[in-house]
């Protein structure tokens, strides 16, 4: 991965709460094969709208997302990330994330960070007011700054730690193989294992596929 | 020192390393893997040379693009999903149910039904309602594809400990209240990231009271409250349904692992870092009426008028709901007419799910201005469903009796609502445009979805 240790760029604010995955990337998107490629697909059904914040003009660029609560709850779906990426956002700000988002988010670089209600209604007023206002998100001091105010975050350290040295987190598990080798002698035998053709069969009913 | 909760002891029964300052290393008993969330691991394996660690340990089945109503993705990208599934599989070793094959059906339907969930058991997916599996006392995290990446090198997950939250359901729920209210009626409780960073534990004599399938349907929503897992105790009830699966352990190696297995749950010493009471005496089936599954309210309420909102958020949230959902304030539930019903999912699409709604259909029409869609968890659901003759209940009454898969709970197969359809759904999530671009979902118990389906409209069955 590779490392990253702040940002600074126009943010822009999505008035809502608890903006879904489904939102951010309906389903149908996530056939897709890859990795990357989704900048067409962030908010489909919203872009649709032409007074969605995103299509202004003078929104153009921006790369920090202020959001409100909750955002990315709802599916694991990686490709939320990978959309919101690809559109060129490195950053966002909310009250709260969905779980698997936040997670998400980190492992692509995506710095998604908390701050308290009062500095994330502060930042919207402002990056509403002025689309090229810019908001620093600082992986190094965590904390975010904008115009005179800066408001700390906190961040998962392991998360943290990994973007700013673009570590390769199962490079770095993998190191631990002794322990997990270890762990996997002491199992309980009778867990359930699995091998192909146990339950599955090779040709479909019919063959028509 | 104070005693454990059931997570707690499931966690550190899992620790391969831990160390201050790091979250703890967690192996994975159980990797299920959906075609839709893990092209881009195995891709990324290959581009790093790394192998699957445990194909042993690893369950691929094809659900989330797959038809109902034959077996022919028409969809190429659907399609080219499904084959690099079977590529990928076949390259790794790995056991994989194809569509049309005997034991294929929604992940999360599957697995537990062979018997290779069980108490205690740590289990991974590529999916956020792979919560379900805390119905067996397992403890079970969604997760995105590069945590999937992640296990199949390496069989582990790093991950901090959630913070426990007890749901203590307090009192007996009259006989017409089913697992789906009960957890709707929480999340609207406690609002849709209400648990947030969060393990949830179920307790309860209704929780006890519930079958599997019910546990399973509890448990598979706890992600709607925000939360990542949630889990039962495992009790007779586990054990009765695990006695006859496929995968269970067997002879001298089945009593030890009941013996195990009764000593999960939380001691009675054990403290959670929060505890909500919910009071079940006086519930009644729960229906959603806006885009989250925390705008609920029950069956016989009206659709709330946004003004009775004190947050703003929540005001304005609501406002936004209503315009999407073609609501006006204070107009009953009962009201609102339905164009389309799904009765399926991970969430309601099991053999006691499809019992209940036949038992609600039998000798009765779906309403002609609606379609209903019976869609089984899985082949063997179908199977046992057919063994009993559900399927003539639901065809007499002119629903279509499908194949298995997520179908109609997410728009990613045929299986798509069209326009601003009105759908009496049992899935989990009552997204905008979730089933369909524009489609307008109403989440409902199987009960619930098939009075609806009778009655035209959002309808118990006590009405029909
Ligand atoms: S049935 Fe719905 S919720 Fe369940 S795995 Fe499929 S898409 Fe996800």
């Amino acid at each position: 991965m590779r490392a990253v240790s702040e940002h600074t760029g126009r943010g822009v604010a999505l008035r809502r709460d608890d903006v879904d995955t489904d939102q951010i990337i309906p389903a149908e998107f996530c056939k897709r094969l890859t990795k990357s490629g989704y900048a067409d697909t962030l908010f489909a059904n919203w872009f649709t709208d032409p007074a969605f914040v995103l299509n202004q003009p003078d929104r153009a660029g921006a790369s920090v997302l202020v959001a409100g609560h909750n955002f990315g709850t709802g599916s694991s779906r990686e490709h939320a990330v990978w959309a919101l990426r690809d559109w060129g956002f490195r950053a966002v700000v909310a009250t709260s994330f969905g779980d698997i988002f936040l997670r998400n988010a980190w492992k692509n670089g995506l710095l998604a960070v908390v701050l308290p209600e009062p500095a994330v209604a502060e930042l919207a007023d402002r990056v509403d007011a002025d689309p090229a206002f810019p908001v620093t998100v600082d992986v190094v001091r965590t904390e975010v700054r904008a115009a005179g105010s800066r408001w700390s975050f906190e961040v998962d350290e392991r998360a943290r730690w990994l973007l700013l040295n673009g570590l390769d987190d199962i490079g770095l598990t993998l190191g631990r193989d002794a322990a997990i080798s270890a762990y996997e002698r002491a199992r309980r035998p009778w867990l359930p294992t699995l091998h192909r053709g146990r339950f599955g069969t090779a040709v479909t009913v019919g063959e028509q596929r | 020192m104070s005693g454990r909760t059931l997570v707690e002891k499931v966690w550190d029964d899992h620790l391969v390393h831990r160390a201050d300052g790091e979250p703890d290393l967690l192996y994975v008993d159980l990797h299920l893997v959906h075609e839709a969330s893990s092209p881009q691991a195995f891709d990324g394996l290959r581009q790093t040379g790394r192998r699957v660690r445990r194909p042993d340990l690893t369950l691929a089945v094809e659900d989330h693009n797959v038809p109902t109503d034959s077996l022919l993705i028409s969809d190429p990208m659907g399609r080219a999903q499904v084959e690099q599934l079977a590529a990928n599989c076949a390259e790794h070793g790995i056991e994989h149910l194809r569509h049309g094959t005997a034991h294929q059906g929604v992940v999360h339907v599957v697995a537990p039904e062979l018997g290779l969930v069980q108490p205690g058991m740590t289990v991974i997916c590529g999916d956020s309602h792979t919560s379900t599996h805390g119905a067996f006392g397992a403890l079970a995290f969604g997760v995105g594809t590069s945590d999937v990446e992640h296990v199949l090198a390496t069989q582990t997950l790093p991950m901090r400990r959630p913070r426990t939250m007890a749901v203590d359901f307090v009192g007996r729920p009259s006989a017409d209240v089913t697992a789906k209210d009960l957890i709707l009626a929480v999340i609207a409780r406690i609002g849709a990231n209400g648990a947030h960073g969060h393990a949830l534990e179920y307790r309860g004599e209704a929780v006890t009271a519930l079958t599997m399938a019910g546990r399973m349907t509890m448990c598979n929503m706890s992600v709607e409250a925000g939360a990542r897992v949630g889990v039962i105790a495992p009790d007779e009830t586990t054990f009765a349904y695990l006695a006859d699966r496929p995968a269970r352990p067997t002879g001298a190696a089945w009593d030890d692992a009941v013996a195990w297995w009764r000593t999960l749950r939380s001691d009675p010493d054990a403290v959670f870092d929060r505890t909500v009471d919910i009071d079940v005496t006086a519930l009644t089936p729960f229906v959603s009426w806006g885009t989250n599954p925390g705008q609920s309210v029950p069956l016989g309420a009206a659709v709330p008028d946004p003004a009775s909102f004190t947050d703003p958020g929540q005001r304005s949230a609501a406002e936004r709901a209503l315009d999407y959902m073609g609501l006006v304030p204070h107009t009953p539930m009962r009201d609102i007419g339905i164009d389309t019903v799904f009765l399926g999912s991970c969430t309601n699409g099991r053999l006691d799910d499809l019992r209940a709604a036949a038992e609600v259909l039998r000798d009765r029409r779906v309403d002609s201005r609606v379609r209903m869609l019976v869609v089984p968890g899985s082949m063997d659901v179908r199977r046992r469903a057919e063994a009993e003759g559900l399927h003539e209940v639901f065809q007499s009454a002119g629903a279509e009796w499908r194949l298995s898969g997520c179908s109609m709970c997410m728009g990613m197969n045929a299986d798509r609502a069209q326009g601003s359809q009105r759908i009496a759904s049992t899935s989990n999530r009552n997204y905008e445009g979730r089933q369909g671009d524009r489609a307008r979902t109403h989440l409902v118990s199987p009960a619930v979805a098939a009075a609806t389906a009778v009655a035209g409209r959002l309808a118990a069955p006590s009405e029909l």
